[in-house]
């Protein structure tokens, strides 16, 4: 579905991510790891058009989004959350979650300043949608209060909500869990293996080692911005490279 | 019905005030002077919803108020055209020249931007002042009255009374578009604008748009206020009047459409009543600021807020 | 020829003041980061004072001094204000400052006067000939004043202990108050040098321009831009933003149109903000956005 084609990025005289290339299977959990600095959040925001690409490119469905600007993608299906939480604060909960139907609402200034009914339709429409949606996550009771209001923990599952709402085909998440307690961190995983992989293929950046070998199909594993490795959990846990690149296979098997 | 069109309870007091006001006014200066704080609270609005919403702080409002207004008047004075019409091609020329100079400021970042919009619209004032062939210069070009559908409005009342419908109309519409998709995007873009982007808005667009807006309502206004005058000066345009407007958004309160309205209202009536004071006018004008922005940061219409709490607390602990 | 030498002159001259006027906006920006829109009035508040004081029969020298005090002590004075302020956000701090302008400028209308003053040359009114141009002994003064300021600032903040924390501050608040260095001081003294720079400037200006209470508006204006042009990161940025608007306006207003000369510092900054928005020196230092 995604193919990623021998991109690379260069900071000064760094290769931030040097010649990398995978693809990407309709339908499953992805995942990259590396050890930090490996430059997994770089190729994350070359294939979102947060970063131009130095050369290479990247097909979404033979279709070359290489470039292409982040709200675009959008339009194109592929969604993405954030390492450092992005979520809008003053905004409620279902605002919030409302936001990510932004694409399929009328916005018109005219029409938005005179009611028309196509204004109250949509909201109507789309905040039942949002409550449906903050119902997979418990969270239809603080559906009013402002997301700055709420902790840590609760705005990272929002924000990946959010994305859902934004109906992808493609979802990145950027360390959904970094930050979260094991039980957050099981929730969200949850979160992910059920809700999200139902509907969307899922490329995951993560360290936390025991949910990616849990819910991941297939993994790519960086380092120092090229590709170490490529396989299914059980091979990459078993891979030589690999258990050097981490100092250890206590890491890999999930302690 | 009430529900359906969003009239809401302070609407319905704001048309309550307007009604009785005329009322109270004992002669032609003081409907001069209702006049021009319902017309700086329209730019105010505009400003506002620029500042306030979309985030980004314009030190030149004054200037694009003015240009707008100088334009539908050499339209409707020297090329005769009807003055609604001036005032309609007016808006559309503004709104070009603000999407156009949009583009390359909007991308500046916080006090950048500022200084921006105050180089702009200083260079503005200048060459209104400077062109005296078109504009007439510093002495100003003497401005037709407002003749619409063959109706001249020539008295105080009559004025007063479009300028309080107008009124009405923009915060009624104002209130509606925040509360719409629109207004949800906007208050997400002054919240994260990364959050905005990943959920496919087009970020500097809106802004633009945002901009367009203001500068439109400004335009309107500014016009307005020319042909209620007779009169227009490049004084309009000033770097002093745009800090007026500013001032007035933030002590009236920051991203508060009311906020806007108490700010405009305020600053307007304030130095009538600061005549007593002749020469320390200024100075108290100075002190007003500085003490508001020091107590009173989130504007005057904090207060208000303060003081619903207040009555919120008692009806639930009673 | 001769005529283009005696508008880079009189450039020069104007130049450096938009130079102290912009060191001034610099310093207290690069150790918190506020934009101080008073900084005109405190240019004006060092050349009023001075006039004034001069008419109450002080001496020369005395007068210079006392000016000098009275302005760092409105610059301090600002800074209390700012943090007394409940709310930090940038536009309220520029409101804030915006306020403090008016109302100084209020005050030079209630203490002083609405007039025009002027003092004569402190240096005598004599002049030099330099290629049948004339450059007075004041322009001269201006600009020898301006230049030993410059590398004292640039002295004081790269090679004594004092300077060096302030710069530290400036770069990293909260390791400089791990290193036991008490920001508020180092805030306080900031404002308190911007003054100072500043109200020399004021006085250096006031016999070849005169002065007034409304004088600090566009001269704030400018050497704000000229502190822009220049980059904000470094003193010499306003140096070389100073300089370069001073010239161009001069060369503008003899030779394209007098009328356009106070345009030329707005247009030179937009042009910066938008093709080089670090300024001259912006791209050799690291900015502080």
């Amino acid at each position: 579905m995604l193919q990623v084609n021998n991109v690379t990025k260069q900071f000064g005289g760094v290769k931030a991510v040097d010649n990398l290339s995978f693809n990407v299977k309709k339908g499953t959990i992805h995942s990259i790891i590396g050890p930090n600095g490996a430059g997994k959040t770089t190729l994350v925001n070359m294939i979102t058009g947060v970063y131009k690409v130095d050369s290479g490119t990247v097909f979404l469905d033979g279709g070359d989004i290489t470039n292409l600007a982040t709200n675009k993608l959008v339009h194109r299906g592929i969604c993405r959350t954030f390492q450092h939480l992005e979520i809008c604060g003053n905004l409620t909960v279902i605002e919030n979650v409302m936001l990510g139907f932004d694409k399929y609402m009328d916005k018109n200034i005219i029409r938005s300043c005179f009611r028309a009914k196509s204004i109250l339709d949509d909201e109507k429409r789309y905040l039942e949608r949002g409550m449906h949606l903050l119902d997979l996550i418990g969270l239809a009771d603080f559906a009013n209060n402002e997301a700055k209001n709420l902790s840590y923990g609760i705005l990272k599952k929002l924000e990946i909500i959010r994305a859902l709402a934004t109906t992808p085909e493609l979802m990145l998440l950027d360390e959904p869990v970094a930050g979260l307690n094991p039980k957050e961190t099981q929730e969200v995983s949850d979160l992910i293996k059920t809700v999200v992989a139902d509907e969307v293929t899922v490329i995951l950046v993560e360290h936390d080692m025991k949910m990616i070998m849990n819910i991941s199909d297939h993994i790519t594993v960086m380092n120092f911005g090229k590709k170490l490795a490529e396989g299914n959990p059980t091979e990459i846990v078993n891979n030589e490279d690999v258990i050097k690149a981490y100092l250890g296979s206590g890491a890999l098997s999930g302690k | 019905m009430l529900k359906r069109y969003n009239i809401n309870n302070q609407i319905l007091i704001l048309t309550g005030i307007l009604i009785i006001v005329p009322f109270l006014l004992q002669n032609d200066f003081h409907f001069e002077i209702a006049i021009l704080a319902i017309l700086n609270a329209l730019i105010c609005i505009g400003l506002n919803l620029l500042m306030g919403y979309a985030g980004q702080v314009s030190l030149g409002h004054g200037a694009f108020a003015g240009l707008g207004a100088y334009i539908s008047v050499i339209l409707s004075s020297n090329y005769e055209l009807n003055p609604l019409l001036s005032i309609f091609i007016a808006v559309m020329i503004m709104a070009v020249l603000a999407f156009i100079i949009s583009k390359p400021i909007l991308n500046l970042k916080g006090h950048y931007l500022a200084m921006a919009t105050l180089g702009i619209g200083i260079i503005i004032s200048i060459v209104l002042e400077v062109e005296e062939e078109f504009t007439g210069g510093s002495d100003g070009m003497s401005v037709d009255s407002l003749v619409v559908f063959g109706y001249e409005f020539s008295d105080s009342i009559s004025w007063y009374i479009l300028c309080a419908v107008l009124l009405v109309f923009t915060i009624w519409a104002f209130e509606n578009l925040i509360n719409s998709p629109f207004g949800r995007l906007l208050r997400s873009i002054h919240d994260s604008e990364k959050a905005a982007d990943s959920v496919g808005i087009d970020v500097s667009h809106y802004k633009s748009i945002v901009f367009v807006i203001s500068v439109v309502i400004a335009t309107i206004a500014g016009s307005l206020y020319a042909f209620f005058s007779g009169f227009i000066s490049p004084q309009e345009a000033s770097f002093s009047h745009s800090i007026e407007l500013v001032v007035m958004v933030v002590l009236g309160g920051l991203g508060r459409v009311y906020g806007a309205l108490f700010g405009a209202v305020i600053l307007t009536t304030l130095p009538q009543l600061l005549t007593a004071f002749e020469d320390y006018e200024t100075l108290v004008f100075g002190v007003i600021i500085i003490l508001v922005m020091i107590f009173m940061p989130k504007g005057i219409v904090s207060l208000f807020d303060k003081v619903v709490k207040k009555k919120e607390q008692n009806s639930a602990s009673s | 020829m001769i005529e283009l030498f005696g508008y880079m002159l009189s450039g020069v001259t104007v130049g450096f003041i938009y130079t102290l006027v912009g060191l001034g906006f610099t310093v207290i920006y690069n150790s918190s980061g506020i934009i101080n829109f008073s900084q005109g009035e405190f240019v004006m508040a060092g050349g009023m004072s001075t006039v004034f004081l001069l008419y109450a029969g002080l001496p020369l020298g005395v007068a210079f001094v006392l000016a000098i005090m009275i302005t760092s002590l409105i610059g301090i004075v600002l800074y209390k204000l700012i943090s007394f302020s409940k709310d930090s956000s940038q536009i309220s701090l520029i409101i804030l400052t915006l306020g403090f302008a008016i109302f100084l400028r209020g005050l030079a209308q209630v203490i002083f006067d609405k007039q025009l003053h002027t003092m004569p040359s402190f240096v005598g009114d004599g002049a030099f000939e330099i290629f049948e141009t004339t450059l007075t002994y004041q322009a001269l003064a201006v600009i020898v004043v301006s230049i030993v300021i410059v590398i004292s600032l640039y002295l004081f903040f790269n090679k004594t202990k004092t300077g060096q924390a302030m710069m530290a501050a400036s770069n990293n608040v909260d390791a400089a108050k791990l290193m036991g260095i008490n920001i508020k001081k180092i805030l306080m003294l900031n404002f308190a040098i911007s003054a100072v720079i500043a109200s020399i400037g004021g006085i250096l200006l006031t016999p070849i321009t005169s002065t007034n209470y409304e004088v600090g508006i566009m001269l704030g204006l400018k050497g704000f831009c000229a502190a822009i042009i220049g980059g904000l990161g470094t003193p010499f940025g306003a140096v070389a933003g100073g300089l370069v608007l001073g010239i161009l306006e001069s060369l503008v207003a003899g030779y394209v149109s007098s009328e356009y000369k106070d345009a030329v510092a707005f247009i030179v900054l937009l042009a910066i903000l938008f093709f080089m928005p670090g300024g001259i020196f912006g791209n050799l230092k690291s900015q502080r956005v």
